[in-house]
């Protein structure tokens, strides 16, 4: 069956005069390759120069924490839920009193992990997220010596009362856009076949 | 004086790096201690001044026909147990005719005149130009007998190889 | 030989022995960089400004690696077979004019350590001799990809040596000569050789690719075959020792292929620049240098072209393509040298 148009029928034909000399050709092929010669090199030299991220990249998670500095995740799960490739597991507690100040609702995480070696950076806990609490920043991900380490932990992934993340980078009209409207049709097809 | 010396040096390595050839057990050994005589026989033509022979001697010996030696024995991996399978007559036979070939050996030397080799005067017996105009002028027709010797032996052996290639595609 | 002449020939020979050495040494940094380029990368940059010290890295890594020599090896002939490869294409350098000489009162010093006067000869029979160091090798290895690296060597190296003699032997009828420094005096008078003998340069060039196994002939080491080919068991500076004649080789041919087709150290116009004796030597050598780096150049840019020959393309080639070439490019000049009356 012909799924494109683009595909070559392959003929074996005998080689012209010109073809069997081979000169022509490796002629041909040394001046491509020295052409590339003078062409601009692809290559960043890293740790003197990095790479621009696109504006939108996803990289490394933060749990955000509210304006007052009190931790926006009720542990509903449905990040979990959302995310394709399992890599979010979390466990639930309750607010004690006096701990107001810490937690913003009256459920938190109190284990929350997520296996950066399963999660594929594709944005959908974020999409998922009903309080807003859990973004994907231009952080890359460090790398590590042993599979535990790269299972990150709520130290690593809520972020600090005195060094706070910028989210907003991410947060284009049309991110923006596509939070207000959670019921949008995709997302409700993914979540029924995920029953 | 540094000529004999070299002289000595030379004699000895091609002698004990014979001996060498014929004892080894393994044949690659073999065929590395008949190289090392070729390059020692290629020294003596140098001290005679015959630097021609003595390059053709390593190009064609040593570069050529040693390497495909090497070759065969290394790609058929002979080992002592398949060479010591030789009948008796083939052995009576191979030192027959090493015992005519010494008879010759002896003859030729009984007759001909010793070589008298000054090696401080330059004899121009073993350059390029006198080489050439001896074999093409002086000895042209036994030197193209010899060739179409070889052109025999070449075809004969194309012959062969190509006779088996068709048995077994049969 | 005066005893100053002995000296200096003893230095000259330390020179050029230093010279191919170094000269290689520069060529595996030339080589990554150029790779790079063709590639769009950048290459080695990190030692020294422009990565000028990588070869330096390189050498001390290599002798401080573990040195190995598998059980099962022939450790004699293990360590034979490097070294004879080294010993070989060090041996070839002694020939090469390298430069007209130097004026230094009333004897003028060559640049070259030996005149012989087979010196083509003498170059035919070191290359010849140079593959025992990779059979040598290949087998000592008891390893099977060593020894079918060493095998296909060892035919490559047989078959395009005959094509590169015949090629020679055109030369040679035209010239009159065995002498590299004859033969690079009279480029002086006239032309270079290559405007006579182009097909015979040509099939020069493809057999000195494939006899320092090079790629597109790069059959004995092709690693997607054969692991490492003949130097899969080597390690430490052994391992170097044959990377780094494989270099040596390559400057050699260079220079050999820039003396015998491209004048060797004569540039046009030479003697119309009116320039003293002894500066004319020097200019010559930096234009002599000036040729080899163009080859080396030539000999990189193809491999990083070019993918490498089947083996039954590469025998077809030798013996079907080449030779009949080459014998007809004998013939030829018979016939030229014939009619034209330069028949001695």
């Amino acid at each position: 069956m012909q799924l494109t148009n683009r595909s070559i029928q392959v003929v074996k034909k005998e080689l012209t005069l010109s073809e069997r000399l081979y000169f022509p050709a490796i002629i041909k092929g040394m001046l491509i390759t020295l052409s590339h010669l003078f062409k601009r090199k692809a290559t960043v030299k890293y740790p003197d120069q990095e790479r621009e991220l696109a504006a939108v990249y996803r990289g490394q998670h933060v749990l955000k924490r509210d304006e007052a500095g009190a931790e926006r995740c009720t542990a509903c799960g449905l990040c979990a839920v959302a995310c394709p490739a399992e890599a979010i597991t979390m466990e639930s507690a309750e607010r004690k009193k006096g701990e107001e100040n810490l937690y913003r609702e009256e459920k938190y995480a109190k284990i929350y992990e997520i296996n950066m070696l399963r999660c594929i950076f594709c944005g959908l806990c974020e999409d998922a997220c009903p309080k807003e609490a859990i973004f994907l920043t231009d952080r890359i991900v460090p790398s590590s010596f042993t599979r535990g380490e790269e299972v990150f932990g709520k130290d690593l992934l809520v972020e600090s009362l005195t060094e706070r993340v910028d989210v907003t980078k991410r947060q284009t009209p049309e991110v923006l856009s596509f939070k207000n409207d959670k019921k949008h049709k995709h997302n409700q097809t993914y979540l029924d076949r995920k029953k | 004086m540094l000529t004999e010396y070299a002289f000595w040096l030379l004699s000895f390595i091609a002698v004990f790096s014979g001996i060498a050839t014929i004892i080894s057990k393994n044949p690659v050994y073999s065929v590395l201690y008949l190289i090392l005589t070729f390059f020692s026989i290629a020294g003596h033509y140098f001290l005679m001044n015959a630097q021609f022979l003595a390059a053709v001697h390593i190009i064609v010996y040593a570069g050529a026909i040693m390497v495909l030696f090497l070759y065969v024995i290394m790609m058929l991996n002979l080992n002592q147990l398949e060479v010591e399978k030789r009948s008796n007559i083939l052995k009576m036979l191979a030192v027959a005719s090493a015992g005519l070939l010494l008879v010759i050996l002896s003859g030729a030397a009984h007759t001909a005149d010793a070589l008298h080799v000054n090696p401080n005067k330059v004899s121009p017996a073993g350059m390029v130009e006198d080489l050439g105009i001896a074999l093409y002028r002086n000895y042209l027709l036994p030197f193209e007998l010899a060739s179409i010797l070889f052109l025999a032996a070449m075809v004969g052996a194309v012959y062969l190889s190509k006779k088996n290639l068709n048995e077994t595609q049969a | 030989m005066t005893d100053t002449m002995l000296i200096y020939k003893v230095i000259l020979c330390v020179l050029v022995f230093a010279v191919s050495l170094g000269a290689a040494a520069y060529m595996t940094w030339g080589e990554r960089k150029l790779a790079a380029w063709l590639q769009d990368r950048v290459g080695p940059n990190r030692a020294g400004p422009l990565g000028l010290l990588q070869p330096i890295a390189d050498g001390i890594k290599m002798i401080f690696k573990e040195e190995m020599i598998p059980t099962h090896s022939n450790r004699w002939l293990f360590i034979l077979g490097p070294s004879f490869f080294m010993l070989c294409a060090c041996m070839t350098g002694v020939v090469i004019p390298w430069g007209a000489g130097w004026q230094m009162g009333d004897t003028l010093f060559p640049m070259q350590v030996t005149d012989i006067n087979i010196g083509l000869l003498y170059l035919l029979s070191v290359v010849s001799i140079g593959v025992y160091g990779v059979m040598i090798g290949g087998w000592a290895s008891n390893n099977k990809f060593a020894l079918l690296g060493a095998l296909r060597a060892s035919s490559q190296m047989i078959s395009y040596e005959v094509a590169m003699g015949l090629a020679l032997i055109a030369l040679v009828m035209m010239t009159g000569t065995l002498s590299l420094k004859e033969i690079v005096a009279q480029q002086d008078a006239g032309f270079a050789n290559v405007v006579y003998q182009p097909l015979g340069f040509i099939i020069f060039l493809i057999c000195a690719f494939a006899e320092t196994n090079r790629a597109p002939f790069d059959l004995p080491e092709c690693e997607s075959e054969l692991v490492g080919g003949y130097h899969t068991e080597y390690s430490s500076m052994k391992l170097g020792f044959y990377l780094f004649a494989e270099y040596i080789n390559m400057f050699i041919s260079s220079a050999i292929m820039a003396s015998l087709y491209f004048g060797g150290y004569n540039f046009p116009f030479q003697h119309e620049l009116g320039l003293d004796g002894n500066l004319l030597t020097a200019v010559q050598t930096a234009v002599f240098f000036g040729k080899i780096f163009l080859f080396i150049f030539l000999f990189m840019w193809v491999r990083w072209t070019l993918p490498r020959f089947r083996y039954d393309q590469l025998m077809n080639l030798g013996w079907k393509v080449l030779l009949p070439l080459a014998i007809a490019n004998i013939i030829i000049t018979g016939f030229v040298m014939l009619f034209t009356g330069k028949l001695g």
